[in-house]
């Protein structure tokens, strides 16, 4: 080596005169683009199949688009009004002339429902108005034709809450999604008590999921245990039976449960047989049913990330704890059990977070008392079809499954979870 | 207790995993307080299974083993007070190296202070004092394996089992290490049971080595005699380098016979038990016990052979010779300034006496 190249390379330099990490990015640019290449396919998938439409929904919490795109003359008319009283001549006669431009597009039903939402009953008031506002001599003044159709329209009351719906965007919905709303005053208050059922539906959600996930660990745990203790041969047929259920579709089931559990069900007719029970007992379209099924659907998602970890596990290490003076017991509980818990909360973390968005199954063998936030959310966009509503419950159910997913990772450490 | 009674005894054990085959054949072995004895022998030989009876992970379908006089057959493992090391280790990875070494001392609820100090001392003694707060995961193979030896000491067991504790070492690492278990079994007075498959680490280490093959004990013996004397032709054929020719034993005399070669060449050679008169036999002389061009009336076995391949071997030379019908015949020639001048086709006077030469039982 001559005495350049020596020092070259002593600073960091190849014999061009590049410097080593140029140089190995150039030579490692090729691969790399390739690499990229071949994943580029499944991004732009995800991208559009899932990144955009989550935006979309995500947006459409917060979007608010019926007052201000049906009445935009009003909206604008409003801008110079402050709140505190009945707005003048001017206001009205920009209500008018959109109501009447609404009333020829048959879109006055849609503003009237965004805001029956917050003022109930205004709907009807908007279609009254609406026929009369036709009929009313052109010209004006419209201010009278108002307040002849209903004292709502001098209600100053409304006439706040107009300008505040007028807005593009909204928090209403995400409000109303934890049981919150701004009051007349823009104040934030709880929501009145006969529609603040958001809250008790999200606990009632994350209640069951841990049901679920506890009942899965119980009777998984064990199953794991035997498979990865079991000499290959069993251990695959063992397997099997633990992946059957995979290979039916969860409606049928859930509803091979309906067949067994329901009052004149297979169960009961056994157990009156036997004469274990006087009167049949009611064991489906309660917690108990929906518990029960969705559990058996979970017990996969829980033992397969227990098992792979238990399968890593060396039995020379209960061997070790044994010779060294261990019980059965205490080798179990100080030896095993803890290099099984990054599988036990992969296995957790993925049924409690599945569990979070059940919807069939709890439709099909559940009460109406354990529906969960799903059901809502489905209710919202297929029957009132609200959809900001049903928007901002599923922003809700993402934000708690990433809290839940951050505390997780603080407890456990999602880099310690194994999943295979 | 009689201090020469036996420490461990295994007698007419029997081991079968599948009612058909014995992996353990009427085992009878008798070890002794403070000793190191190797079980040494290739693998499936049921030297391990032994040690797993002796651990108490396996029971025996038959016969008893007993520990200080205590029959050992319905004692869970956790009781018999065996320290235990294992081939890969077996370190508890959610541990600490002073948590892993503190366990038996945890098990057997031995009060705080004392578990810090007798901690402190065993690591001491491996030599990884500062190494406590790490996890197995940190360490090197080496270092993993001071931890699993000061582990398996730290409560002062009478026996300590090794499993082939060096096996996943590297050359130097494992020659030192074997030194340093063996200064810790002097040290400490431990009796301790090294079950292994590397001959020469059995040699260096061992008061007595036991070779197993097949299920059963071949030989049970001080390192030396096991290399010099060697009872039988799976004993001399394991164990370090040999040079092996078949023939029928002509003459007997005393402790010498006359061995008569297929090809018609007659060695003498020292006879073993089985080396009765009219029996087919197997010579055995280690390659370093022949001697080239041999004073005249040193050996009384003498053959003009010829030099077939030289192997230089840096600190010593491997000629192999043919004389008579054998071809495959190795003498090992010191590299030292006196060596003898050899070339390959050249021809060679080889000798040996025959007491470096043994007549054993028939084998292919």
């Amino acid at each position: 080596m001559t005495a350049t190249t020596a020092s070259a390379l002593a600073a960091g330099l190849g014999p061009d005169g590049l410097s080593l990490k140029a140089s190995l990015a150039r030579a490692e640019r090729r691969s790399r683009l390739v690499s990229f290449a071949l994943v580029a396919p499944l991004l732009l998938f995800i991208v559009a199949s899932f990144c955009i439409p989550l935006g979309f929904m995500l947006y459409r919490a917060i979007d608010n688009p019926e007052v201000a795109e049906t009445l935009p003359a009003t909206v604008a008319a409003m801008k110079g009004w402050t709140q505190g009283g009945v707005p003048d001549e001017p206001v009205f006669a920009a209500l008018a002339a959109d109501l009447i431009a609404a009333q020829k597009a048959r879109t006055t039903g849609l503003v009237g429902k965004r805001v029956n939402y917050e003022i109930p009953g205004a709907r009807s008031k908007f279609l009254k108005v609406g026929r009369e506002l036709e009929r009313a001599p052109a010209g004006g003044p419209w201010k009278p034709v108002f307040e002849k159709s209903d004292p709502q329209w001098t209600d100053p009351v409304f006439w706040s809450a107009l300008k505040r719906i007028g807005q593009p965007m909204t928090a209403f919905y995400l409000l109303s999604a934890v049981d919150l709303r701004l009051d007349q005053t823009g104040a934030l208050t709880r929501q009145v008590p006969d529609q603040a059922i958001f809250l008790d539906v999200l606990f009632r959600t994350l209640w069951i999921s841990l049901l679920v996930t506890v009942s899965t660990l119980v009777l998984g745990y064990p199953i794991a245990h035997l498979l990865a203790s079991l000499p290959p041969r069993h251990a695959n047929l063992l397997m099997l039976l633990v992946l059957l259920p995979f290979t039916t579709s969860i409606l049928v089931r859930t509803t091979a449960w309906v067949v067994l559990l329901q009052t004149n069900g297979v169960l009961n007719d056994v157990m009156v047989w036997l004469g274990l029970l006087d009167e049949r007992i009611q064991l489906i379209y309660n917690r108990f049913g929906t518990v029960l099924a969705m559990t058996h659907i979970q017990l996969p998602f829980t033992v397969l990330p227990i098992y792979s970890v238990m399968k890593g596990i060396s039995p020379a290490h209960m061997r070790a704890a044994r010779s060294l003076g261990a019980g059965p017991v205490y080798a179990f509980t100080r030896v095993y059990m803890p290099q099984t818990l990054p599988g036990v909360g992969a296995g957790c973390l993925l049924t409690f977070i599945l569990s979070l968005g059940y919807y069939i199954t709890p439709a099909l063998v559940g009460g109406p008392l354990d529906q969960m936030i799903s059901y809502f959310v489905a209710l919202y966009t297929n029957r009132e079809l609200n959809w900001g509503q049903a928007s901002a419950l599923g922003a809700v159910l993402l934000a708690v499954t990433m809290v839940f997913y951050a505390i997780f990772n603080r407890l456990v450490g999602i880099d310690k979870v194994k999943l295979g | 207790m009689n201090r020469t009674d036996p420490f461990v005894e295994f007698s007419g054990v029997q081991k079968t995993y599948d009612g058909e085959t014995l992996v353990v054949k009427n085992l009878n072995l008798e070890i002794a307080r403070g000793e190191f004895l190797t079980l040494l022998g290739p693998s499936g030989s049921g030297k391990t299974t032994s040690l797993m009876m002796l651990a108490g992970f396996e029971a025996p379908t038959h016969g008893t083993i007993t520990l200080d006089g205590r029959p050992l057959n319905r004692v869970p493992p956790e009781k018999r007070d065996i320290g235990m090391v294992f081939q890969n280790y077996a370190l508890f990875p959610h541990m600490t190296v002073a948590e892993n070494v503190a366990f038996p001392l945890r098990v057997r609820d031995v009060a705080g202070p004392a578990i810090f100090e007798r901690v402190k001392r065993a690591l001491d003694m491996v030599h990884l004092t500062s190494f406590t707060a790490r996890r197995p995961g940190q360490l090197s193979g080496g270092q993993q394996q001071r931890v699993a030896l000061a582990r398996a000491l730290v409560f002062e067991p009478k026996l300590v089992l090794m499993d082939e504790p060096l096996g996943a070492l590297d050359k130097q690492l494992r020659e030192h290490m074997q030194m340093e278990i063996r200064h810790i079994h002097e040290r400490l007075g431990v009796t301790v049971v090294y079950v292994t498959h590397d001959q020469s680490e059995a040699l260096t280490m061992s008061d007595r080595v036991a070779v197993f093959n097949e299920g059963a004990i071949q030989q049970v013996a001080p390192p030396d005699e096991i290399y010099e004397r060697p009872s039988n032709s799976f004993v001399a054929q394991f164990i370090g380098e040999n040079n092996r020719m078949t023939g029928t034993v002509e003459q007997r005399e005393g402790g010498q016979c006359r061995v008569r070669l297929d090809d018609g060449t007659a060695i003498l050679a020292t006879a073993v038990e089985q080396a009765t008169v009219g029996a087919r036999s197997t010579l055995s002389i280690r390659p370093e016990r022949v001697r080239i061009d041999p004073a005249p009336g040193a050996v009384a076995n003498l053959f003009d052979a010829t030099v077939e391949e030289l192997i230089f071997h840096g600190d010593h030379l491997r000629v192999r010779v043919a004389f008579g019908g054998v071809s495959d015949f190795v003498v090992k020639v010191h590299n030292s300034d006196d060596r003898p001048s050899l070339a390959v086709g050249a021809p060679v006077r080889i000798g040996w006496r025959p007491d470096d030469c043994r007549a054993l039982d028939a084998v292919g």
